[in-house]
């Protein structure tokens, strides 16, 4: 029999194959880098730039400000006005707040939505809740924005009779729409990789599955819901469009929901489009989304920590 | 119990007779649960009942081949139609096959516990959960004020900004850094459905690896990174933070035909209209059009995704 | 005395570790199987030690396989003759964490020194257990060990495809629909051409991994008469759980147990005056 000629493999063909892939595979790390490196890059002069400092330092940011000679010092956001003003808080507690009341409103939801769904549900139950959170998804926050502007305001107002149609409470409720499904999702799949030989343990030992379900599975999955409602919390502090379109927008210290706010994100989307490159106003603005960025970064190392945990728990459990 | 002879030489100790009690079904958890469900599902409900009789009236096909008039309270949205699609098309082109490698880098050439894995996994996590905001300010200091400047530097006499300003090209690279996540992901998952028998026939017949990756590998998972680039495109066209300050605009005489054009787009459009218009009222109409045509397009790039993902895992059931 | 029997194998490894190689490179020949007939050797393996990570799967294992013959190798699982089998064409290469000693000679050349492993496994060709068509034509299947070596003439591949699958034994049943999904095949078939498939590329040797182990009655004998008619232009290695069928199919035979190779031969020694009690104990059924 005849043996066939074939060609010799091209080593370097190869060998600049595999470094291609490998090379493409930093993209992620390399974008995580990139981000970091030119937000921040952007908002260095407000360390350094002496004439940056004289209007917007750290200080100015942080500490109640004189503003007009003679009057009380105060907090206070006006980056356009004559003295222009830089004061964080203001912007701090709006994004606080709004985030309170989207968490308020999402946790009860969807951590009950995802107990349903993985412990009393049946199949076709089932089969029906995911698409629903799926959809709730799906929708742009843009959309929701637009809704809770047009349709939930007023419905509110109309309701409640609050003075400003647009407040905390109008943003929070819009935003907890975008939070249910980050926070169903990892709850739901927290319970549902409880090991079944756990439930099997108990369900032998004559436990209902109501028992099984609030003995074994609530607290084995517990870091799971809370890893939920962390990234949730991450999403709901983050998320510009709702906010910048349901909230009203005054950076205004209060206590009260049913006042206006401004977050940190909506700030930075609605006067990001109108500063001047490279002044103070640019880089506080590069700081805000820095402080967004590093916020954001941890509590997402958090919650991938737990779930991470928590896997090797379960599979260590399972074998 | 456990060893017979202690309980026979024991002194007979009368046995505590147990009195079980008799269990409760849990309808309480199960009925506030169930409620959290039902809350979801209304509010769905009444967010696309609101969106599909507040749109359907004005969907034409005038209205969708149109451009706006009269300051946006009469005519269409295609030149924001045309502009979201070119800005997924451009978006796609970027980031599917940079997703794609990188998840065949991590699921061909490392195993799952190297530190470089954790590492770019945990980059992708981390990616996943930046605020859209922030890769708004992302894209104004790397592309436009980083990669643009230097095109501009080097390729042209310095007259004025040629790339170094708001683009499509910009807004869709911007966009791609946030959608690559989701290719991953859902690359990840198809590859991981290819039975490794099929690779080790493709070995054995003197195939490199590089070869196996390209006629054994991709042909197989290529549903998986259809419905990777479909959620993408989803995702994408539902972005507006990330966009306002790296492409889109108010409004254009003309459609986008070059890189460095800038371009309309749906959710902007939509945001615009609802919060810079002197009248919402007399916009009401084209705006629900506006919001129904994008939400239209993004649940049905979603359901597409849905059905192949189903497919896909079904088919890695019967393998 | 079967315990006996035992310690002694154990001190023997024992010192076959602690022999110097010179004295090593006698073991080959002396078990060796079957030298009279003037044979060709086609493989020998020397000192072969097999690691998955810090697990030794192998020892010392050496064996000599001759051409145009077929060879069993059996053993209760877990034995490492599936390990051994895959030597023999590196594809353990393809299992991170894995390392080896010994030396795999096909026709005098050490394999484990040649620089490209695909080209080892164009002269070794493989049939797994379970039969893995790929997910394309039954065409497409016989010809992709041709296009991934380089073969562009579509006349040589058409022509190739056609000849191999005769020689599978499975032209006429596939002829009309080579263009249908392999996966639309029967088990039996998909097997068959897997085996087409390892052939479309004339190698000089087939491994067979319990090529019939996930198959019927008559599909099984379809692929033991296949083997036997193979013989005349290819070097045989088959791994089966199935003592009967070692019996019917092989001309030489080694026996392996917990990574060692007790006892090697030819096959109707093996079956029916094996030199080792293990390998007897194992042949009449009183373990594995």
């Amino acid at each position: 029999m005849d043996k066939l000629q074939f060609k010799p493999k091209s080593r370097w063909r190869e060998f600049i194959g595999e470094k291609f892939i490998a090379l493409s595979a930093l993209s992620a790390l390399v974008a995580i880098f990139l981000i970091f490196a030119f937000i921040f890059k952007e908002s260095i002069p407000i360390f350094t730039d002496p004439d940056i400092k004289e209007e917007a330092s750290v200080d100015k940011m942080v500490f109640k400000q004189e503003f007009y000679e003679g009057r009380e010092a105060k907090w206070s956001w006006q980056p356009n006005s004559e003295v222009p003003k830089y004061s964080l808080l203001p912007l701090f507690i709006g994004t606080i707040k709004a985030a309170l009341i989207a968490m308020l409103f999402a946790v009860p939801l969807g951590v009950g939505a995802a107990v349903y769904s993985a412990e009393f549900a049946s199949r076709r139950m089932r089969e029906f809740i995911k698409p629903i959170i799926e959809l709730l998804a799906g929708i742009p926050s843009v959309v929701l924005g637009f809704l809770a502007l047009i349709v939930l305001a007023t419905f509110l107002q109309k309701t409640f009779g609050f003075v400003f149609r647009l407040n905390t409470i109008n943003a929070g409720i819009a935003l907890g729409l975008a939070v249910i499904p980050i926070v169903f999702t990892v709850a739901e799949d927290a319970m549902t990789s409880v090991p079944k030989s756990l439930r099997d343990a108990a369900l032998a030992l004559g436990a209902n599955p109501w028992q099984v379900s609030m003995t074994v599975v609530l607290p084995a999955a517990l870091p799971g819901i809370a890893a939920g409602i962390v990234l949730g919390f991450g999403r709901a502090i983050g998320e510009t469009m709702i906010v910048l379109m349901a909230s009203g927008n005054a950076a205004i210290i209060s206590a009260s929901f049913t006042d206006s706010i401004r977050t940190i994100s909506a700030t930075i989307a609605a006067e990001l489009a109108e500063v001047v490159f490279g002044s103070a106003h640019y880089s506080v603005l590069f700081f805000l989304g820095t402080l967004l960025f590093v916020f954001t970064f941890f509590i997402n190392l958090g919650g991938d920590y737990i779930l991470g945990r928590l896997k090797i728990k379960f599979q260590g459990r399972m074998k | 119990m456990i060893n017979p002879t202690v309980t026979e030489t024991a002194a007979p100790a009368a046995e505590i007779p147990l009195a079980f009690k008799p269990k409760k079904g849990g309808y309480i958890p199960k009925g506030l649960t169930l409620l959290s469900v039902i809350i979801i599902t209304v509010i769905l409900a009444v967010i696309l009942y609101n969106i599909v009789f507040g749109g359907i009236g004005i969907i034409s096909v005038d209205f969708l081949t149109h451009p706006p008039e009269q300051g946006m309270e009469a005519g269409g949205i295609f030149p924001a139609i045309f502009g979201t699609v070119a800005l997924v098309i451009l978006m796609t082109i970027a980031v599917v096959p940079i997703g794609v490698l990188t998840a065949i880098y991590l699921q061909e050439f490392t195993s799952p516990d190297s530190r470089i894995t954790r590492l770019i996994r945990l980059a992708i996590n981390n990616l996943a959960g930046v605020p859209s905001i922030v890769f708004g300010l992302f894209g104004l200091g790397f592309f436009i004020g980083f990669v643009g400047r230097g095109m501009d530097l080097l390729f042209t006499d310095g007259s004025g900004p040629v790339w170094a300003q708001p683009a499509i090209i910009w807004a869709s690279l911007t966009l791609a850094v946030l959608t690559l996540p989701v290719v991953i992901v859902a690359t990840e998952e198809a590859l991981r459905t290819i039975p490794p028998e099929i690779k080790d026939a493709s070995y054995a017949l003197g195939a490199t690896k590089l070869q196996t990756i390209i006629r054994v590998i991709l042909p197989q998972a290529t549903p998986g990174i259809l419905t990777g680039a479909i959620l993408a495109v989803s995702r994408g066209a539902g972005e507006v933070a990330p966009i306002m300050f790296t492409g889109a605009a108010y409004y254009l005489p003309y459609l986008p035909g070059k890189l460095n054009d800038q371009f309309m787009e749906l959710g902007y459009h939509i945001y615009v209209m609802a919060t810079q218009s002197p009248d919402v009222e007399k916009t009401k109409p084209i705006l629900y059009g506006t919001v129904l045509v994008l939400l239209v397009l993004t649940f049905m790039l979603n359901f597409l995704a849905v059905i192949l993902r189903s497919k896909i895992r079904s088919k890695r059931v019967n393998a | 005395m079967p315990e006996e029997e035992t310690v002694l194998e154990e001190e023997n490894m024992v010192e076959n570790e602690k022999k110097s190689p010179v004295q090593n490179e006698t073991i080959p020949d002396k078990i060796k199987p079957d030298k009279d007939d003037g044979a060709k050797t086609k493989i020998i393996v020397s000192n072969l030690d097999f690691y998955y990570g810090d697990s030794q799967a192998l020892f010392r294992v050496s064996l000599n396989i001759e051409e145009n013959k077929v060879f069993a190798l059996i053993g209760p699982s877990g034995c490492g003759k599936s390990t051994f089998l895959r030597t023999l064409n590196r594809m353990n290469d393809t299992i991170p964490g894995t390392r080896l000693s010994g030396t795999v000679l096909l026709d005098g050349e050490d394999i484990y020194k040649v620089r490209d492993v695909s080209a080892v496994r164009t002269r070794v060709g493989m049939v797994f257990q379970k039969s893995n068509p790929f997910p394309k034509s039954i065409f497409e299947n016989v010809a992709y060990g041709l296009k991934v070596n380089g073969i562009t003439n579509k006349d040589l591949i058409a022509e190739q495809v056609e000849n191999t699958l005769k020689k599978a034994y499975l032209w006429e049943e596939v002829k009309d629909k080579l263009n249908n999904n392999a996966y639309l095949l029967s088990g039996g078939q998909q097997q068959r051409l897997c085996i087409a498939r390892a052939l479309a590329i004339r190698p000089e040797v087939v491994l067979m991994d319990e090529p019939a182990s996930a198959l019927d009655p008559i599909s099984t004998s379809k692929i033991e008469d296949l083997i036997a008619e193979l013989k005349k232009d290819y070097t045989i290695v088959i791994v089966t759980h199935n003592m009967q069928q070692a019996a019917r199919v092989s001309d030489n035979t080694a026996f392996f147990y917990e990574g060692v190779m007790i006892e090697a031969g030819p096959t109707n020694k093996i079956f029916t005056k094996p030199d080792k009690k293990k390998t007897e104990d194992y042949i009449t059924g009183r373990f594995g």
